[in-house]
C-alpha cells in the first residue's frame, strides 16, 4: 500500500471539505473493497476521509411508505434489522448473503452503491425497487445513478448520506454465487409495487447492472413463475469470462428470475 | 504518522502509527501478538480474524487508525488468565480441528463471534455458512465443524463468558 495521509471528520461538511483540500482524496467507508483495492496498489489515494465518525450516516428508519437506511449502516445491521426484515425482508436477505460474516461486520450499503461493482448485490436492489439515492448535494434516482462498471453519476466531493427505498408489495432477490468470490455470477432482484414490476439484474452486464424489461412484460401479465416459461433472453451484452459464458448467464438470469418471483409470491 | 489508543486483549495500548499500518500489522509487528495470522492478499482466507469492538473482522481489510478507540481481542486474549483454554480452544484440541494451524486463530475467533450472534445450539449448516469466510488447506472443514458445535455447546455449560468485548 503506497503512504496516504488520514483524517476522520465528524460531519458531512467537513468530510467534503477535506476532500475538496485533497489532491487526491477518497472516502473510506467498510474498507472491504477500498482497502483490498490500495493493497494490491491499483488505488492510490492521497488522502483518506474515513466516514466512520461522521454524524447522522447509520441507522435504519421507516419514513411514511419507504425504507431509509443510512449510507455507513453495516451490511450485518441490515441484515439483522427487525424493521428491514418487515418491511422489505429481500433486501435483508440480500445483506446476509453479501461476502461473510467478518465483511458484513464491515461492509456498508453507502459504499457498495458508490462502488458500483458490476456483481455487487446492493445495486439490484436500488434499481429493481426504486430507490433513491441522497446524497450532501441532491437526490438521485437509482435509474440515474448506475452509469456502467464502477461508474456512478456521483461527482467528486459527493457523499452518499442515505438511500431510500420504496417499500413493494412483493420482492425477492435469488444469487447465483461464484463459489470463491462469493459474488454473484448472476443475481435477479424481483419487485413488484401496484402495475409496477421490476427485474433488476447483477453480475451479468457486461456494462453492470440493469433491467431486464424482457422479464418485465411477461411478468406484468401475471407476476407468477409460470410467466416467465419459454422466455429467453438474449446473450449480447451480457458477460463471458472463465466462470460462465454470456449463453449460459443469459439462461441463469431467467432461472434466477423464476427463484426470485417463486420465493416473492410465496410470501 | 497518527497517534492511536485502544484496548488489546483487557490492556490500554498507545502508540503512533503509519496511516497505513493494518490493523494485523500492527497487532503482530508492533504488539508482538503473532497469534494473529496473515493467510492472503485479497481479504479472503479469514486467517486474521479478530474481533473489534465485539465483531469479527479481518484484520487484514482494517487499518490500525481505523481501530482508534476500540476495544480489539486476539486469539490470545481468549485463554484465561491462569491459562485455560477457552472452551471453544478446548473443543479444537479435543475434536483434531486443525492439523497445521494455521487457520485456527481465525476459526476460533470466528467460531467464538458466531457463538456471540446465534447462540450455542448450532447446527451443522448453520456453522459451513458461517465459516464461509474462513478458509482451510488441510482439514477438509469436518472436525471444524464438530470441534465448533462442541465448542459451542461448551460456552452455554456455563464456562467463562465470552471475551468478545
Ligand atoms: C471477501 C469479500 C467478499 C465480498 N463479497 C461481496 C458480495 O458477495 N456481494 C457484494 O455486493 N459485495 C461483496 N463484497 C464487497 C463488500 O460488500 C464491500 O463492503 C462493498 O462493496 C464496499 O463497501 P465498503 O463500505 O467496504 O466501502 P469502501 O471499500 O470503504 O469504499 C468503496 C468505494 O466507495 C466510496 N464510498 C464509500 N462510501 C461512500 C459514501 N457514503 N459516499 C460516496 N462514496 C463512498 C469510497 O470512496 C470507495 O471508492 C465483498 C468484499 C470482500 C472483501
Ligand atoms: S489474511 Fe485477512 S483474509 Fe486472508
Ligand atoms: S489446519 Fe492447516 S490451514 Fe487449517
Amino acid at each position: 500500500m503506497y503512504a496516504f495521509s488520514y483524517v476522520s471528520p465528524k460531519t458531512v461538511r467537513q468530510a467534503a471539505s477535506a476532500l475538496a483540500k485533497a489532491e487526491d482524496g477518497k472516502f473510506l467507508a467498510g474498507g472491504q473493497t477500498l482497502l483490498p483495492t490500495m493493497k494490491q496498489r491499483l488505488a492510490a489515494p492521497s488522502t483518506l476521509i474515513d466516514l466512520a465518525k461522521v454524524d447522522g450516516l447509520s441507522g435504519i428508519e421507516l419514513k411514511g411508505r419507504a425504507l431509509v437506511i443510512g449510507a455507513m449502516t453495516r451490511h450485518a445491521d441490515v441484515a439483522a434489522s427487525a424493521v428491514v426484515q418487515q418491511a422489505i425482508p429481500a433486501l435483508a436477505s440480500l445483506a446476509a448473503g453479501i461476502g461473510d460474516p467478518a465483511v458484513r461486520h464491515r461492509g456498508t450499503i453507502g459504499g457498495s452503491i458508490a462502488n458500483n461493482d458490476p456483481a455487487a448485490d446492493y445495486p439490484s436492489a436500488a434499481l429493481a425497487l426504486g430507490a433513491t439515492i441522497v446524497t450532501n448535494k441532491r437526490k438521485i434516482p437509482a435509474e440515474e445513478f448506475f452509469k456502467g462498471l464502477f461508474e456512478t453519476a456521483l461527482e467528486d466531493g459527493e457523499i452518499i448520506v442515505k438511500v431510500s427505498f420504496p417499500i413493494p408489495s412483493k420482492a425477492a432477490y435469488a444469487k447465483f454465487r461464484n463459489p470463491a468470490s462469493r459474488y454473484a455470477l448472476a443475481g435477479v432482484f424481483v419487485a413488484k409495487r401496484g402495475s409496477d414490476v421490476r427485474v433488476a439484474v447483477t453480475g451479468a452486464g457486461s456494462n453492470g447492472v440493469f433491467r431486464a424489461t424482457v422479464l418485465e412484460d411477461a411478468l406484468k401479465k401475471r407476476f407468477s413463475p409460470k410467466s416467465l416459461e419459454g422466455v429467453t433472453l438474449p446473450a449480447t451484452g451480457l458477460n463471458g469470462d472463465i466462470h460462465a459464458s454470456p449463453e449460459y448467464r443469459a439462461n441463469l438470469i431467467v432461472v434466477m428470475a423464476k427463484r426470485a418471483v417463486t420465493a416473492a409470491v410465496g410470501k | 504518522m497518527a497517534n492511536i489508543t485502544l484496548t488489546v486483549n483487557g490492556k490500554s495500548v498507545s502508540a503512533s502509527v503509519d496511516s497505513r499500518t493494518l490493523l494485523v500489522s500492527f497487532l503482530r509487528d508492533h504488539l508482538r501478538l503473532t497469534g494473529t495470522h496473515v493467510g492472503c492478499d485479497t481479504s479472503q482466507c479469514g486467517a486474521c480474524v479478530v474481533h473489534v469492538d465485539g465483531r469479527a473482522v479481518k484484520s487484514c481489510t482494517m487499518l490500525a487508525v481505523q481501530a482508534d478507540g476500540s476495544s480489539v481481542v486476539t486469539i490470545e486474549g481468549l485463554a484465561s488468565a491462569g491459562g485455560d483454554l477457552h472452551p471453544m480452544q478446548a473443543a479444537f484440541r479435543e475434536h483434531h480441528g486443525l492439523q497445521c494451524g494455521f487457520c485456527t486463530p481465525g476459526m476460533i475467533m470466528t467460531a467464538v463471534d458466531m457463538v456471540n450472534r446465534k447462540g450455542s445450539a448450532l447446527d451443522e449448516a448453520t456453522i459451513r455458512h458461517e465459516l464461509e469466510g474462513n478458509i482451510c488447506r488441510c482439514t477438509g472443514y469436518h472436525n471444524i465443524v464438530k470441534a465448533v458445535e462442541a465448542g459451542a455447546a461448551a460456552m452455554a455449560g456455563g464456562a467463562q463468558k465470552v471475551a468478545a468485548e
